[in-house]
Order: C-alpha cells, then sequence, then structure tokens
C-alpha cells in the first residue's frame, strides 16, 4: 500500500512541478469562490482581519498557519457558520456578504471538522447516506411507508454511497457504529459523508491531525484522487508541512487573523513573514 | 391466574404511559429538549378531539350538532391542528433558543405546558368529557370464556395501537432519509447542518410525530376515563418511564413503561396489604430512584464515556 501511496503522489505532482504548478497558472475566470476584505470578531477579539484570497476551479488549496491564526473561522466563513461583520464571500460568480450552511451545502460546498463531528450512533453507512440528504426529496408519506418512489431513491442513493465506500475502502467498517472506529477511520468517513454529496468544493479542516505515517499516506493518496478524479476543488487546513507542500497548489498563510503570505509553496516557503510566523522573532 | 390478571393489567397500563413516555423521547431524541409539555400535548390533543367531534363553538363551550364532525375527520382534524401547533412552537420558540443551554429550553417548554393548559381550557372548557369514539369497552369475553381472565377491551386496543406505532416509528427511524436526518440532528447540530440538513424542518417534523403520539396518549387516556385535565399529570409518570428506559431509545420507553406498570400494581396487590398501600402513587419514583443511584443511563441509554 505505501508503495502505490507515494507513486500515486510522485505522479500526481510531477506534472505541476514541470509546469511551475499547472493550477496557479490558470487565470481570474476560473476563481470557483473568493473572499474580499473579510473581518470577523467575537466581541473584542478580532479572528480575521481584511483577509482576501481566492480559490480556483479544481485547486487544492492550502491554509496554513500557527495556532488560533484564524484558519478554522475562515472555513466557517465559507460555509456559513459564522457571519463576518465586514468583507464579501463570491461563490460561483454571485456575490454576497454572508453565506447560510444550508445555502452553502446546497451549492456544493462540502466539508469536514477539525475534531471529527461524525453521527457517532449510527453506522458508517448511515453516516455517509447522510450525506445524500440534499440529493433525495421524497415526500413524507412514501418514506413513512417505506414503498413506492421513496424506496426507488433509497435504492438508487445506496448505490452511490457504496461506490463512495469502495472507493476509500472502508467495506469492512460499512455496519459499524462510527463510535467505535479509531479516530483515523473516523476522520475517512467523515471524509465519505462529505464527498456523498458530490462537492465542488471540499473544505477539510484537519484531515489528517492525529494520524501516524501511514494513514497520512492513505489520506493524501484520497485527497489526491478526488481531486484528479473527479474534479473536486479542495480547500484545506493542515498543520504538517510535508504533507501541505506535497499536496497542495496554492498556499495561503494566515497569521493572527491576517493573511501574510499568498503563493504556490516553494513561494511561501521561502517567505520571510511566514518563516517568522513559524519559528517566532525577537522584537 | 389472579397474579397473571395482576400482572396483565399491570402491561396494559404500562402501554399507556409507555405511549406519553414515547412522545418525549422522540423530541429529546432529535433536539436534547426535555418537553415538559408532553402530557398536556395529550390533553389538548384530546379536548381538541372532543370538541370537534360534539361540534363544539370554541371559547363559547356552546355545542352545536350541525358542526359535529364524524370521528375520523375529527382526527385527522386534530392530526392538522397538532401539526400546525408543532409549527408555530418552531416559529416562536425554539427558533428564538438555538444554541442556548438544554436548561432554558426545558423552562420553555414548562411555560409551553401553561400555556397549551390555558388554551385547552379557554378553547373547550374544563370540564371532564366524554371521548367516545366507538372502541370496544368493558372487558373481553373471549379471554373470560377461555382462560378466565378479566381484561379490558379498550386496553387491547391501546397495547395494539402502541405496538403499531412503535413499529412504523422504528422503520421511519431507521430506513428513511428524514429519519436519519432526525438521528442526525440529534447527534450534532453543526455536521448535520453541514451536509444541508435544515433543523427547522426537522423541528417541526420531530413535534408534529410527537403531537400525534399525543394524540394516541390523549384518545387511550380519554377512552379509559374521559378527557380531564388530570390526564396533564400523567406526564409526570413517564419521568420514571423515562429514567428507567433511557431518554434517547425508543424501545427504553415501552420497556420502561411496562415495567413500571407491572412494577406498581404487583407492589400494590402483593406489598399493600404489608405496609398499608397507595404504593402504586410513589412506587414508580423509587424505582427511578434506585435506577439513577445504580444505571443513571437507565437501561437502553447510551453509556456515556469520557476519554480523557
Amino acid at each position: 500500500m505505501n508503495a502505490k501511496t507515494k507513486t500515486s503522489k510522485k505522479a500526481a505532482s510531477a506534472p505541476k512541478d514541470a509546469n511551475g504548478s499547472g493550477a496557479a497558472q490558470k487565470t481570474a475566470r476560473d476563481v470557483l469562490l473568493s473572499v474580499e476584505h473579510v473581518s470577523l470578531s467575537f466581541g473584542g477579539v478580532k479572528a480575521i482581519r481584511d483577509v482576501s484570497f481566492d480559490i480556483r476551479k479544481s485547486e487544492i488549496r492550502a491554509i496554513i498557519g500557527p495556532n488560533g491564526a484564524g484558519k478554522t473561522s475562515m472555513l466557517n466563513v465559507i460555509n456559513g457558520f459564522y457571519h463576518p461583520q465586514e468583507g464579501t464571500i463570491t461563490y460561483k460568480g454571485e456575490k454576497r456578504s454572508q453565506m447560510r450552511p444550508h445555502d452553502a451545502a446546497s451549492h456544493g460546498i462540502a466539508r469536514t471538522f477539525q475534531n471529527v463531528a461524525l453521527f457517532r450512533g449510527m453506522s458508517t453507512l448511515d453516516n455517509i447516506m447522510t450525506g445524500r440528504s440534499l440529493k433525495m426529496g421524497k415526500p413524507i408519506w412514501w418514506q413513512v411507508l417505506h414503498y413506492g418512489p421513496a424506496r426507488q431513491e433509497e435504492l438508487k442513493n445506496r448505490e452511490f454511497v457504496e461506490h463512495i465506500i469502495d472507493f476509500l475502502e472502508i467495506e469492512a467498517i460499512r455496519r459499524t457504529p462510527v463510535g467505535r472506529l479509531p479516530y483515523g477511520l473516523q476522520k475517512r468517513v467523515e471524509l465519505g459523508r462529505a464527498l456523498a454529496m458530490e462537492p465542488e468544493l471540499l473544505l477539510l479542516d484537519e484531515p489528517m491531525a492525529g494520524m501516524n505515517l501511514e494513514e497520512k499516506e492513505d489520506m493524501s493518496r484520497f485527497i489526491i484522487d478526488v481531486n484528479e478524479q473527479f474534479g473536486t476543488t479542495i480547500a484545506l487546513i493542515e498543520h504538517d508541512m510535508g504533507v501541505v507542500m506535497d499536496l497542495s497548489d496554492r498556499v495561503a498563510v494566515l497569521d493572527y487573523g491576517q493573511l501574510i503570505a499568498d503563493g504556490t509553496p516553494a513561494q511561501v516557503q521561502k517567505n520571510q513573514d511566514v518563516i517568522d510566523a513559524y519559528l517566532g522573532v525577537a522584537h | 391466574m389472579f397474579f397473571l390478571e395482576t400482572v396483565i393489567s399491570g402491561l396494559l397500563a404500562g402501554v399507556m404511559y409507555a405511549l406519553v413516555a414515547l412522545g418525549f423521547v422522540l423530541i429529546f431524541k432529535a433536539s436534547g429538549v426535555f418537553n415538559f409539555a408532553q402530557g398536556v400535548m395529550a390533553l389538548f390533543a384530546g379536548l381538541t378531539l372532543v370538541g370537534l367531534m360534539t361540534g363544539t363553538i370554541p371559547i363559547t363551550h356552546l355545542t352545536n350538532d350541525a358542526l359535529a364532525m364524524p370521528g375520523w375527520l375529527a382526527i385527522i382534524a386534530t392530526i392538522a391542528i397538532m401539526m400546525v401547533l408543532a409549527f408555530a412552537i418552531e416559529r416562536l420558540i425554539l427558533r428564538h433558543l438555538v444554541n442556548q443551554e438544554h436548561i432554558i429550553l426545558f423552562m420553555s417548554t414548562l411555560g409551553l405546558a401553561y400555556v397549551l393548559e390555558g388554551a385547552g381550557d379557554i378553547l373547550w372548557g374544563s370540564d371532564v368529557k366524554v371521548l367516545d369514539l366507538g372502541l370496544p369497552q368493558g372487558a373481553s369475553d373471549w379471554l373470560l370464556d377461555n382462560w378466565g381472565l378479566y381484561v379490558e377491551k379498550i386496553e387491547l386496543v391501546a397495547a395494539l395501537t402502541a405496538g403499531i406505532l412503535v413499529a412504523v416509528l422504528a422503520v421511519f427511524f431507521q430506513k428513511t432519509r428524514i429519519g436519519r436526518a432526525l438521528r442526525a440532528v440529534a447527534d450534532d447540530h453543526q455536521a448535520a447542518l453541514s451536509v444541508g440538513i435544515s433543523l427547522r424542518t426537522i423541528w417541526v417534523i420531530v413535534w408534529s410525530v410527537a403531537g400525534v403520539v399525543a394524540l394516541v396518549a390523549g384518545v387511550m387516556w380519554g377512552s379509559k376515563s374521559g378527557i380531564q385535565f388530570s390526564l396533564s399529570l400523567i406526564a409526570l409518570k413517564a419521568l420514571p418511564v423515562l429514567i428507567l428506559g433511557g431518554f434517547e431509545s425508543i424501545p427504553g420507553a415501552i420497556v420502561g413503561g411496562l415495567i413500571i406498570g407491572v412494577g406498581e400494581k404487583l407492589a400494590e396487590v402483593y406489598g399493600g396489604p404489608i405496609i398499608g398501600g397507595a404504593i402504586e402513587n410513589w412506587f414508580a419514583y423509587m424505582l427511578a430512584l434506585a435506577f439513577l443511584l445504580f444505571r443513571p443511563q437507565g437501561l437502553f441509554g447510551e453509556k456515556i464515556i469520557e476519554r480523557v
């Protein structure tokens, strides 16, 4: 499995290196989401200050920064959990001052959470099936009877979910209540639930936190495969710099709620502000 | 034989408790709200049903036979009214209390209980009402003749109804999209929102279903002993049922109801003469207390394990 991981990662990053990061060369026309001058505060605490950046179609966009830099807050702004006091969010060409979670979900934004937020009492299968909620709309009376159109719909979506289960190689835990799964697998199920939404934009909040090397390699492979096979745009927060540099097309760096650098992994790595933010600097 | 009769009568009383407890569990599962108003909802549903069937004009309490609805139509109308009520509760109360402490939500249902009780009084009057849906009354002759058992027909109907209700709810919860969404909301609000589940819709559905369950409970209790305001007090008996069964378990509500029903009948019949009777009134609470000491999560509740 390791060997396969390595090669698929190489294959994925090779052309990018050759072109000097393929996705970064895409024009502004391909921007899927952009945030402009977004500020968010909780009382007197300023979590995000005047941040602007964009996410282009089909790229893997990393958001990094030290703890408390406002990375998760940024994701929460994008999918509508937080409403920024200032700034605009433009998604698929539509400009708005805030997102609402339901709108975000129905317009193709899916996410995972930093501290796994699965439905603990439910099986892997049921958890991933909830990701199909918006794709299923047969009326409640058919559902109560569990018959007719509702049954057809259930079977059709179940088939889709089985594909995801195959893709993520979690066939064996299909029926297991997720509360009983080890952490690494829970993260995978959570990814599965997000994928079940057939998202255009996938937000991953520390998808590899707390994982061992092997689990990280598996997760990296899934992220690359999702990006390449389905063309899904991915924005991810991650602390493992090796992973970030390997996976992402472009990196945005936040520190104390401010955007301090934005560019290709190579550019960001050399940026003095970034180095200072991570290593600390004598004042 | 007498023992068997006591057990059966206890089981059937337990079904009644279980019906009320079921309404509690549904709402608690989906929103973490302990709905103190569940008993009053049963009362309100019963009052409305009787009012519609007898053609009572709200507020004036005068009856007009021309307005009287047949039983089936009155039931459908009452279900519709309970759904409107669910919608109003979401719109006027829950929506404004999102992300508040559980105790605050609980207090709001306490208020709701009083409002509903008052509304029931104003609309339909406070006298004891006879509910005649044509459900069979009296003892079951067949059981009496063949087995020598005295069992009320209405209680058998209640048991059957509860069984069907639970089966339908179980399928609904386990196998359907909305059922999954209900369980998802119960587990994690934010995650549910992130997959596009609407909390508001789910809450309206849950309270509607709880309203329908309340109607069934109201009809069963009402057919047995008339629709009266003491009906809202059976909510208190549902509390020990929930402690026994676990607040989040539908099977728990049923089994808990049965245990309490049988337990208090047996205690009354066999323990009563020894310590002077009236055990039926407090037995359930003592049993609940014992459970709280030794198994606080209830028989079917999820054991709370915290990783430290």
